[in-house]
């Protein structure tokens, strides 16, 4: 049966041309230095990874990895108990489309959205007021706050989706079993319960921290011109600065980060397998 | 005799065949190998218009490899296949008038049972009129006449092998194919269908070539079993042949239960040759031609075997002896496990008779064992 | 019988997710530019973005990207996955998917500046062939995962026995493959419009001054500041996205 071999080879190598040669060229690139004509140019250099060995970087990437760890965290407290009422629930496909549907749109809209309520003047604030909670309006705005908020507002779905999936397949007389034995509430839920949806947990937390550490326009939009997290660093060593080797360093840095954490998170899962 | 000569042929595998005997198919020394693993080696045999063929073998032993190379989704390695005289090495599926039922039946769950039988004459571009006449007849054949209309998700098991079955032979084709088609049905089904299958077969008039890994299966339904075993065939025959006179020990072993000793010819004896079991003189048929000194594999099978307990037969002539270890009642049989003197274990199985002896054993008991001289298969000792 | 504490976390959750968006929406047809404050229904500010043409025409141009993209990438995923479905001792299958996962790891960021990287070295001009080209590459693998995760739950005999029952292999394709496989192939062409529609990333760093695309106009638009026509159209490219994710929804509903 020689059905078309063309379809995949013609897949294949716009794969290997258009992802993993440019991935090599910004590993390349990270080595290189840039002069007055071009923007890359020899000798080979190790100075842009020089350069990243400063307190100014370790600043910004230390926070960068805060703030992915908080977004990430409070997307789980929150999805957690979510997904677990939305697979007992009756209504599932409903709600499961109302989570997917912001899932879908535009992220950059649904941050804007969240301009008109974090603002000065904003929505939450007149609220606040209304309720004599506050004297004075708070600044939400342009502070790290307002980014966690906007991080944990867009990536919300991409937490519950793996999470529910799992827990769907969770066999749930596993709890009559266990309170069967004998087993006290918490006991359940930290020895049974917890263990079996592990790797839903960790499949959603991938999904959140690595987006939350290179989305830079919600850190801009929100985060304003004082929060540079890595994303915009990047984004601004390669088209304001200009420097692209340094910008390519920075990549490559992120990179192999995120694939560090992946690689924990995955040996995670293994061990509870 | 001058007659008969006017009937006959210069068929292209360079034989001299009368032209009713022309086989339909005939596998000619085929290899496949993937890989630099070989799955067949050297396969030669060919099927007769009308035969229900069953290949028989256990997992892996390449029969489903040579059912794909007949119906075209495979090529042999080397060696030809030749259905109807013309060399199909190169012929695609299509072009070949061969169908074949999957084992998983692969049906189209998009189309309607009715769909489904009439896919091969839609291609066909074949008129609705025809096609509905045509569908409803292979429907009936199968006893699906008003399934017609129904979803494929909605049948059983047996029904949707039904239908597999009714799409197959809606064109009449030379030869069906079947592979393993019932190994998914339950106990009961299985015996049902066994026997509509062969019906079926006879009804059409088709040849019919079966794959299995159920000797049982193959013996009540075939007219020939071709017996594979890590790609090469060990023995083609009928059920009887292969089963009462099997080549070699793997047959043996494969087809049926068989209680195997090894011997050595002591002397002969007109056509018996002597030897002995566990100190016990026998008398076998020498069916062999074999010598003194030969060593042999003795195979007798369960239902040949007779148990005596002490107090039944005076004589014990001829006879072993040993312990009960095990009786299991079987409803129609009783399976009865021997041990002998020496430690071997053997199987007998008896058949309830009114007027014989009694059929009640207790474990530790000391009995009898023998066997008819001639019932038992002598061959040649293999390692 | 859910208990209230439950009910009431539910609504909330929906109802952080959605009070931004309602917000928009409200804001949208204030009749108001600054104020916060009601001040009365009126469309005019939609009226107004009838009226930019740079937005119409960023609009257009990520329509027209996102159906040739998605077309370009539904096509060739369909028939590499149908390549694979049918030849499963294929060579290099664990090196492929091996890439294929590695690309939808690399976060976009990163393949962003990649190709920015390429596209100058290449000198390839960036405009509609870069974002082209970007756009096709991160959708190749989420319409390969997304059909082949329909294809494994087919028969793996079907396509051979539509062949042993005479069917051409044209035949066998369209006949019985491409129908069991349609509900997959559309709901994959749905999810690369909307990932081509939306996106801002990579975007961002391989699109060129000749043809702007609307998520990034609307970026700059957002970085200048919070306008009543901004409310507009963000309300409009939110209701357009929520048709297609219905539309997909139901689509792959029918099909289990």
């Amino acid at each position: 049966m020689k059905t078309k071999p063309l379809s995949i080879y013609f897949v294949y190598t716009w794969l290997l041309l258009f992802s993993l040669l440019p991935l090599a060229l910004v590993f390349i690139a990270s080595f290189l230095s840039r002069d007055s004509a071009h923007l890359v140019s020899l000798p080979l250099t190790l100075s842009n990874y020089d350069t990243l060995l400063s307190w100014q970087f370790a600043n910004v990437f230390l926070r960068s990895l805060i703030i992915a760890f908080l977004t990430t965290g409070t997307c789980l407290l929150l999805a957690y108990p979510f997904s677990y009422l939305l697979v007992k629930s009756k209504y599932q496909s409903v709600l499961l489309l109302l989570i997917i549907i912001p899932f879908w749109t535009s992220s950059l809209v649904r941050t804007y959205a969240l301009i008109a309520i974090l603002k000065l003047n904003g929505i939450l604030n007149a609220i606040l007021l209304k309720l004599h909670l506050i004297d004075h309006p708070l600044s939400l705005l342009y502070s790290n706050f307002a980014v966690i908020s906007g991080l944990v507002y867009t990536l919300f779905p991409f937490m519950v989706l793996p999470i529910f999936t799992n827990m769907e397949r969770f066999d749930f007389r596993l709890i009559e079993v266990a309170k069967d034995l004998g087993a006290s509430r918490l006991s359940i839920f930290f020895r049974v319960f917890l263990p079996n949806t592990a790797s839903g947990i960790i499949s959603g937390c991938s999904l959140v921290l690595l987006p939350a550490m290179t989305l830079f326009y919600i850190p801009n939009v929100l985060g304003g011109a004082r929060s540079i997290l890595l994303g915009n660093m990047i984004q601004n060593q390669f088209l304001v600065l200009e420097n692209w080797p340094q910008g390519s360093a920075t990549s490559i840095v992120l990179t192999a980060t995120l694939i560090l954490v992946l690689w924990f998170l995955r040996r995670q899962r293994k061990e509870d397998i | 005799m001058e007659g008969y000569l006017k009937f006959v042929v210069l068929h292209p595998s360079n034989q001299l065949l009368p032209t009713d005997m022309i086989p339909l198919i005939e596998i000619k020394n085929v290899c496949k190998s993937y890989n630099s693993l070989a799955i067949l080696n050297d396969i030669s045999f060919s099927v007769q218009p009308g035969e229900f063929l069953t290949l028989l073998g256990p997992s892996g032993c390449g029969k489903t490899t040579l059912l794909r190379m007949m119906s075209g989704f495979e090529q042999p390695s080397s060696g030809e296949i030749y259905i109807n005289g013309l060399c199909v090495n190169h012929l695609p599926p299509q072009k070949r008038d061969v169908h074949t039922v999957f084992q998983s039946y692969a049906l189209f769950p998009h189309l309607s049972v009715f769909e489904n039988v009439a896919f091969a004459l839609r291609c066909q571009h074949i008129g609705d009129d025809e096609v509905k006449q045509r569908v409803n007849e292979s429907l009936e054949l199968v006893q699906l006449g008003s399934f017609a209309s129904r979803n494929i998700k909605q049948l059983s098991g047996g029904q949707q092998q039904r239908v597999a079955i009714a799409r197959a032979i809606i064109n009449r084709p030379k030869v069906l194919l079947l592979d393993e088609p019932l190994s998914s049905l339950d106990h009961r089904l299985r015996k049902v269908m066994q026997y509509e299958l062969k019906q079926l077969q006879k009804t059409l008039d088709m040849t019919f070539i079966f794959v299995t890994h159920d000797q049982e299966e193959a013996l009540s339904m075939s007219d020939r079993i071709v017996i594979f075993n890590q790609g090469h065939i060990e023995q083609i025959g009928t059920p009887r042949d292969v089963y009462e006179t099997p080549s070699n020990l793997h047959v043996a072993k494969f087809i049926g239960e068989a209680n195997i000793f090894e011997i050595k010819v002591q002397s002969l004896f007109a056509q018996d040759l002597i030897t002995e079991i566990e100190s016990t003189t026998l008398h076998c048929k020498n069916t062999g031609n074999y010598k003194v000194g030969d060593e042999l594999h003795l195979v007798v099978r369960p239902e040949d075997i007779r148990v005596w307990s002490e107090t039944e037969i005076p004589d014990t002539k001829g006879m072993l002896p040993g312990k009960i270890v095990d009786i299991i009642y079987k409803g129609s049989t009783v399976d009865v496990t021997v041990a002998l003197p020496s430690g071997k274990i053997i199987n007998a199985s008896e058949f309830f008779d009114e007027d014989d002896d009694k059929l009640e054993y207790l474990p530790n008991e000391t009995v009898w064992v023998h066997w008819l001289t001639g019932w038992e298969v002598l061959l040649p000792h293999e390692n | 019988m859910k208990s209230l504490t439950q009910k009431c976390y539910m609504l909330l959750v929906y109802g952080l997710l959605y009070f931004p968006i309602f917000v928009l929406i409200l804001y949208s047809v204030n009749n108001a530019r600054f104020s916060l404050q009601w001040h009365g229904f009126s469309m005019r500010w939609y009226q107004e973005l009838m009226r930019d043409q740079g937005l119409w025409s960023a609009l257009f141009h990520s329509i027209y990207l996102g159906l040739t993209a998605s077309l370009i990438a539904t096509v060739t995923g369909l028939f590499a996955c149908v390549y694979l479905f049918l030849h499963p001792n294929y060579k290099y299958y664990r090196s492929f998917y091996a890439t294929l996962l590695l690309l939808i790891i690399i976060p976009d960021l990163v393949l962003g500046v990649a190709l920015l990287i390429f596209f100058n070295i290449t000198s390839t001009p960036l405009g509609f062939f870069s974002l082209l080209i970007a756009h096709i590459t991160f959708c190749i693998p989420f319409v390969i995962l997304t059909i082949n995760s329909r294809i494994h739950t087919l028969d793996v005999n079907i396509y051979a026995s539509a062949l042993d029952l005479g069917a051409s292999r044209l035949t066998a394709l369209t006949r019985v493959l491409f129908p069991l496989l349609w509900p997959a192939i559309s709901s994959a062409f749905l999810l690369c419009f909307t990932l081509s529609f939306d996106d801002v990333i990579i975007s961002y760093f391989v699109a060129g001054p000749d043809f702007n695309i609307l998520p990034l106009t609307i970026y700059s638009l957002v970085r200048a500041g919070v306008t009543p026509e901004l409310n507009a159209l963000c309300t409009v490219t939110f209701l357009i996205s929520m048709v297609l994710v219905i539309l997909s929804w139901r689509l792959s509903r029918k099909s289990s």
